[in-house]
């Protein structure tokens, strides 16, 4: 990028409503990702404004961006993104240990996470001793064990192969219905179809904002 | 973050690169060790030193008779025959300064008993003397005035002159012959160990001084001592009682140019005061080459920690993303620096010590390990982490997550 000032998204406005499963679409360079960086607190807009539940997170310092991250998001990457050599309760804590909880408080949520994604029993794996699709739940994990707003996943099923994208996608469904809110970014269209909602982003603006295919 | 969290982390990141941090500490084994070994050795010897200062007692001047000038040949220092006992007992009775003084002749020779036989120093003494040496007597009994004033013939033997007479028995009551003359073993003096000059100073027997003056050694006129050892009242008055005895001896000796003295005296107490410092110094020294190799010890782990951060530049993207705080990823770099650094200082200060033993065992000399070594090692290590960490882990602490996240 360099010195020179490219705007990589231009009035860009929307709404996410809490328990809505949002699935952002648009090719690279698009500005879904520009966009997923600010809604995950990593990058602050140049201008504009981005409330996230309900407080404005504009003029933060990068400490407070950290504890917001902290306590009111939950991140799921295409590449897991768990760190290696560490048993997977522990990679699932880890959210926790910068909340300041205690041990004892970290483990027993961190349980409760493991068993809302189906891992019960695989707790003191190591990631290199879990499938793909094992490694993306333990992510998810991660991202569910502090009770946050939004969970925010960039391509969750980019590195899986077709079946166990689809029971990634169901695991997404199901706690979508339990009520947690999920902002999704993908580029395959059988994928954002679980979504509920789809925005569809180019050349850094938003072409269309629809409900499950509906186009407004 | 709690801090046995952050001490759990920083364990297993340098339990994953077991060799490389082995070889990251080697730096600082290195060099903590080189310090606590050369320090060991500088102590050690300084001890020594002040252990002799205290085997000849404390605030000893040693008066020595002068050269004398005999149809124009010149003879060295105590050459002359030109202190006597009178000398002594003025110089205890007319200075101030001076606690006590004792005359002493000074000889060798063959001491026999029964059919053991052993060479040895005899010296010729006041009961003074034991006091001003601070040498107790451990069996029997001391020499006493009217033993001096009546040249009786009896003698204190020195531990290693009794071990090597009469073995385990008890020599008192015995008779020994010193120069084929018989003497009677009155008691046994407590051991002494090495003089400065590294001398046993136990190797010696101590007969009454005018019996020895009589019987052992010759001179010209009677009542001559070899030497007359003083003790001043205390630390300050040594150097002025070092003039007091200097003018007595003077007037004594009827000289009016001080210059012409007949005589000299050492203040021995000062001369290893200055060899102690010397040796205080040196180990100083010693420890300031060693504390370079900490210097470099402390760059490798700035390198190595530099190296660290930029292979985990993605975990510390991940953790970032999650909720660490600057601070946070600040003080787990810093911690393992820091751990490196203090693990190195403490199989240092273990190897430093086993090599301080092996140098006093294989080459005899005096070690020893002082708390106050350790400490100062420890700390200095915990400082090299901190100081040679610190750049590393403020280099880690200011990624950008985003970047770092798309770090490969």
């Amino acid at each position: 990028m360099g010195d020179q000032k490219f705007e990589a998204l231009k009035g860009v406005s929307f709404d996410v409503v809490a328990g809505e499963f949002v699935a952002i679409m648009g090719a690279s360079g698009s500005g879904k990702s520009t966009s997923m960086n600010i809604l995950g607190c990593l990058d602050l807009p140049t201008s504009g404004r981005y409330l996230l539940d309900g407080q404005d997170v504009g003029g933060m310092t990068t400490d407070q961006l950290a504890d917001i991250r902290n306590k009111k998001l939950g991140f799921v990457f295409q590449g897991f993104n768990l760190l290696a050599r560490t048993p997977a309760i522990e990679n699932v804590e880890l959210p926790l240990v910068y909340a300041g909880l205690s041990s004892k408080e970290r483990r027993a949520q961190a349980l409760i996470a493991m068993e809302q994604v189906g891992l019960s029993g695989k707790e003191n794996n190591h990631p290199s001793q879990l499938s793909g699709g094992q490694q993306q739940r333990v992510a998810i994990a991660r991202a569910l064990v502090n009770n946050p707003a939004v969970i925010l996943a960039d391509e969750p099923t980019g590195n899986l192969d077709s079946s166990t994208s689809e029971e990634i996608m169901n695991l997404f469904t199901a706690l979508n219905r339990q009520g947690i809110t999920i902002i999704m970014v993908t580029h395959e269209h059988d994928v954002a179809a679980y979504a509920g909602r789809q925005i569809t982003f180019r050349d850094g603006r938003i072409v269309s904002d629809s409900l499950t295919g509906q186009v407004i | 973050m709690d801090f046995i969290q952050t001490l759990k982390i920083a364990l297993l990141a340098l339990r994953t690169n077991k060799m490389r941090s082995f070889l990251t500490m080697l730096g600082i084994i290195i060099g903590i060790a080189a310090v606590i070994a050369m320090m060991a050795v500088g102590t050690g010897a300084s001890y020594v030193i002040s252990q002799q200062i205290a085997s000849i007692g404390s605030n000893i001047i040693l008066v020595l008779p002068g050269s004398t000038t005999s149809g124009g040949l010149r003879t060295g220092t105590g050459g002359a025959q030109t202190l006597s006992s009178d000398d002594a007992k003025a110089v205890m009775a007319e200075c101030p300064s001076v606690a006590y003084a004792a005359g002493t002749v000074r000889t060798s020779g063959q001491i026999v008993s029964g059919n053991m036989n052993w060479s040895s120093v005899v010296m010729g003494a006041t009961p003074e003397l034991f006091d001003i040496r601070e040498w107790p007597v451990v069996a029997g009994r001391s020499i006493s005035q009217q033993d001096v004033d009546g040249a009786i013939k009896v003698c204190l033997l020195g531990q290693t002159v009794a071990e090597n007479l009469f073995g385990a028995a008890d020599p008192i009551g015995n008779i020994i012959r010193i120069k084929k003359i018989p003497f009677t073993v009155i008691g046994v003096l407590d051991r002494k160990g090495q003089s400065p000059q590294g001398q046993d100073q136990d190797d010696s027997v101590f007969v009454p001084l005018r019996t020895a003056q009589r019987n052992l050694v010759r001179s010209q006129r009677t009542g001559i001592v070899s030497s007359i050892i003083v003790k001043a009242k205390n630390e300050e008055l040594i150097n002025k009682a070092e003039k007091e005895i200097q003018a007595l001896l003077n007037q004594r000796h009827r000289i009016t140019n001080s210059k012409e003295s007949d005589f000299s005296t050492r203040n021995l107490s000062e001369i290893l005061a200055v060899a102690e410092q010397s040796s205080k110094a040196m180990s100083l020294l010693l420890g300031a080459v060693a504390s370079i190799s900490l210097i470099v010890g402390g760059i490798g782990i700035m390198n190595i920690m530099l190296v660290s951060v930029t292979e985990r530049t993605r975990e510390i993207g991940i953790r970032m993303a999650i909720g660490a705080k600057k601070n946070d990823i600040l003080l787990q770099f810093m911690t393992e620096a820091v751990l490196l650094t203090m693990l190195g200082g403490v199989i240092g200060i273990a190897l430093g010590a086993g090599g301080a033993t092996v140098v006093s065992r294989l080459l005899g000399w005096p070690t020893m390990i002082s708390i106050q070594s350790i400490t100062i090692a420890f700390v200095f290590s915990a400082v090299v982490g901190i100081f040679f960490g610190f750049y590393p882990a403020k280099k880690a602490a200011g990624l950008n997550p985003i970047d770092a996240l798309r770090y490969e």
